[in-house]
């Protein structure tokens, strides 16, 4: 996504959000002493203290760092970096990095590297009220989809230098979820004409010319896998993770439509995957959901499909989170301000600020106060807007009355069907995937 | 250089050869630092073993195997070689038109070279801009689109005009022709007018004074700018990717996606092949025009 979008909408504090942030920050500052055990030196040592936070611009935001450093006291650099540039980085130059920004299957590869030290859950404050989805892979006693690499899948290590991911609930965590979203359709209902709600929908022949799909081999992947159970060609023992026969059905399928013109185009990034649809040169295709508000904010009319599991285990979303590390080289008094700095992203500054473009906060709790009670609704709760919701610019985006497509986070998150992944056929899958892309 | 080795007899500390050595010393360590060791790192990459995202320094040819055992890699050449012989075909007719209307038919050599540096106009631009440029026009609801269904010539707008082959060759020419111009219009500055006259007294017609006199002596030139647009198309990435509307991959996307899951060493290999592929390319096309001889060739 567009750095330049994310840090240009700092958005404008209400009286109400900058008092809240006051006390807040009044909090974190007491609260430090408590976690470092440090006297009131504190704040003078750590000024000249910088933490280098880098990964991808949906999660490494300018805006969010600036803030932070504001609240905390000592400075935060953040670099953009696509994903893999990003892991490569961590892998070959781990001391250029503090706070690495990572997916599942990157924190797969770091912890095995053993780039990475555990985070110790005993030094996250809000650690109770991180949503179970994350730290036991449940809600509601209800078991999340592990189709994939979940979040929980890659959570816990069994001590700080451990290099081997462990099964269950531990004390040290690989990294801290931060931010998060559910992947689905979206459509133009005033081109469509009918309401979407099912994965084949991308293949339908009445989209003919008109659909796209997600050209991230190793996501873009699962896209067509929910399109083709939809369809009810297959049914998959773990689409995030085929076997080569898997592989062969998926990637067929795909050819088949392709040559009957099925896809008028493949997207990479955010904007592509705007201008596609605002353009109208495509009705239907795989989109992010805040792509999704992006379209609206032109004042085009788009919807994100709601695709809940059906009771035959068909449709659901595609889910990823991205969350932060902690760099093994870190020690004394920058290992203290990274914690603190961990800490800060779930006092609910962050969640508020992510929320508004559409993502979610492991700790709604916290950004709960940092919303009108309207924004937290709506954004959150899937309850109707009692008033017009703004995207972060302030372009009017939802009539009072509407409701978030998808329904509240809970209700999308029960509906995960896989998880964002790299699998072991890996390699196999991106040059069949190419295959596709050259047929 | 030259005068050192016309003199064969030369001892090897002569002032000359030392000359001439420290002459040659900084381009060789410039490109020994910024091209063969970057080369030697991406060879001995492609063939180290990998696994689960791991690269292991332990001698295979398996990556290799993958590349050319793929039919993937031969349709993904095919693709490229198809589109490179589409936009050399289009650049050069282009390049070379312009290249002679300007040596040619323009008088004045002020203006000429002026006309020459607007051909470089659209260059002050970004290539990612020139590109994009293209998308309002060609697309569903673009200018051409929109035009002709007001004429009332089509009733369903275009769908071959964007994401097709049709769109990817129209930047490459965009892009590229002025790599066709440049040589050419060198190759054909250097004619002497005489010949010119000489043709014409022995009874030459213009298209005969064309293709005897004027095409052989700017062969150098088209030899130049054809490896310049063959190349430039068969390593891009990106244009194929925009202007296909990602429905098409090429030899270098292929590259990309192993990268994004660090299978370096297969996109190592991958590398390595089209190196070879554009050098043999490169050579044969070499091998038609000894462009050293006439580029040094006096006339």
């Amino acid at each position: 996504m567009g750095r330049k979008r994310l840090s240009a909408m700092a958005p404008g504090p209400t009286r109400r959000g900058l008092l809240k942030s006051a006390a807040v920050l009044a909090g974190a500052t007491a609260g430090s002493g408590a976690i470092g055990g440090f006297p009131t030196i504190w704040a003078q040592e750590i000024k000249d203290i910088t933490l280098r936070h880098i990964g991808v611009s949906y999660s490494v935001v300018q805006a969010i760092g600036d803030q932070a450093a504001k609240d905390l006291g000592f400075k935060v650099v953040m670099q953009n970096l696509d994903t893999s540039t990003a892991i490569t980085r961590f892998i070959t130059q781990p001391t250029s990095v503090d706070i690495p920004d990572l997916e599942g299957w990157q924190t797969k590869v770091a912890i095995a590297r053993g780039i990475l030290q555990g985070i110790d859950v005993k030094k996250i404050k809000q650690f109770d009220n991180i949503l179970p989805i994350f730290t036991k892979g449940e809600y509601d006693g209800k078991k999340v989809s592990r189709q994939g690499i979940s979040p929980y899948e890659a959570m816990y290590i069994d001590s700080k230098d451990s290099t081997k991911i462990v099964e269950g609930v531990h004390d040290w965590m690989t990294f801290l979820p931060q931010v998060y979203n559910a992947d689905s359709i979206g459509y133009r209902p005033d081109l469509v004409g009918e309401p979407i709600t099912e994965w084949k929908k991308l293949l339908d022949p009445k989209f003919k010319g008109k659909s796209a799909i997600l050209d991230v081999p190793n996501i873009g992947i699962m896209d067509a896998a929910l399109a083709l159970e939809s369809r009810g060609d297959i049914v998959y023992k773990n689409k995030g993770n085929m076997t080569r026969a898997e592989i062969d059905t998926t990637i067929n399928a795909l050819i088949d439509a392709k040559k009957q013109g099925q896809f008028r185009a493949t997207w990479t990034t955010f904007e592509q995957s705007v201008e596609l649809m605002a353009a109208g040169e495509v009705t239907v295709q795989s989109m992010w959901s805040p792509a999704v508000t992006a379209v609206l904010a032109k004042g085009i009319p788009c919807t994100y499909a709601p695709v809940n599991i059906r009771p035959d285990g068909k449709e659901g979303y595609r889910g990823w989170c991205n969350g932060m590390g902690l760099m093994r080289h870190l020690s004394g008094k920058k290992l203290d301000a990274a914690y603190e700095y961990l800490n800060w992203y779930y006092g609910g500054w962050q969640g508020a600020f992510v929320a508004r473009h559409g993502y979610y906060s492991p700790v709604p709790s916290t950004a709960k106060q940092f919303m009108s009670a309207n924004e937290y609704d709506y954004w959150y709760a899937g309850k109707p807007a009692t008033d017009v919701i703004k995207d972060p610019y302030g372009a009017p985006i939802a009539k009072a009355g509407s409701i978030r497509d998808g329904g509240s986070l809970i209700e999308r998150f029960t509906n995960i069907s896989c998880w964002n992944t790299v699998m072991d056929e890996n390699q196999y899958m991106i040059q069949r995937w190419n295959e596709f892309k050259s047929a | 250089m030259k005068a050192a080795s016309r003199r064969s007899g030369a001892s090897w500390l002569s002032p000359a050869r030392v000359k001439s050595f420290a002459l040659v010393t900084p381009l060789a360590l410039v490109l020994l630092m910024f091209v063969v060791a970057p080369l030697a790192v991406v060879m001995a990459v492609s063939v180290f073993r990998y696994d689960n995202f791991e690269v292991i320094p332990a001698f295979t040819f398996e990556n290799y195997a993958s590349v050319l055992s793929s039919h993937l890699t031969l349709s993904l050449y095919l693709t490229m070689l198809k589109l490179a012989a589409m936009t050399w075909v289009c650049t050069l007719l282009i390049g070379y038109s312009v290249a002679a209307f300007l040596v040619f038919h323009v008088r004045n050599r002020l203006v000429a070279i002026g006309l020459f540096l607007v051909c470089t106009v659209p260059f002050w631009t970004s290539n990612v801009i020139r590109m994009i440029s293209w998308l309002p026009l060609l697309g569903k609801q673009g200018v051409i689109n929109q035009a002709l269904m007001a004429v009332g010539v089509i009733h369903e707008p275009l769908q071959m005009l964007l994401f097709s082959d049709f769109s990817v060759v129209i930047s490459y020419v965009h892009l590229f022709t002025i790599f066709m111009i440049v040589p050419i219009f060198n190759a054909m500055s250097r004619i002497d007018p005489s010949l010119f006259e000489a043709a014409h007294d022995a009874g030459a017609a213009r298209w005969q004074t064309l293709l005897w006199v004027v095409l052989p002596l700017t062969k150098s030139g088209i030899v130049l700018g054809s490896i310049f647009v063959v190349t430039l198309v068969m390593g891009d990435f990106y244009v194929v990717k925009v202007m296909s509307g990602g429905t098409d991959a090429s030899v270098v996307s292929a590259m990309y996606d192993d990268i994004s899951t660090l299978l370096f060493p297969h996109a190592a290999a991958s590398a390595a092949v089209l190196m070879l592929i554009l050098t043999i390319m490169v050579a044969a096309i070499l091998r038609l025009v000894d462009v050293r001889q006439e580029l040094v060739s006096s006339r």
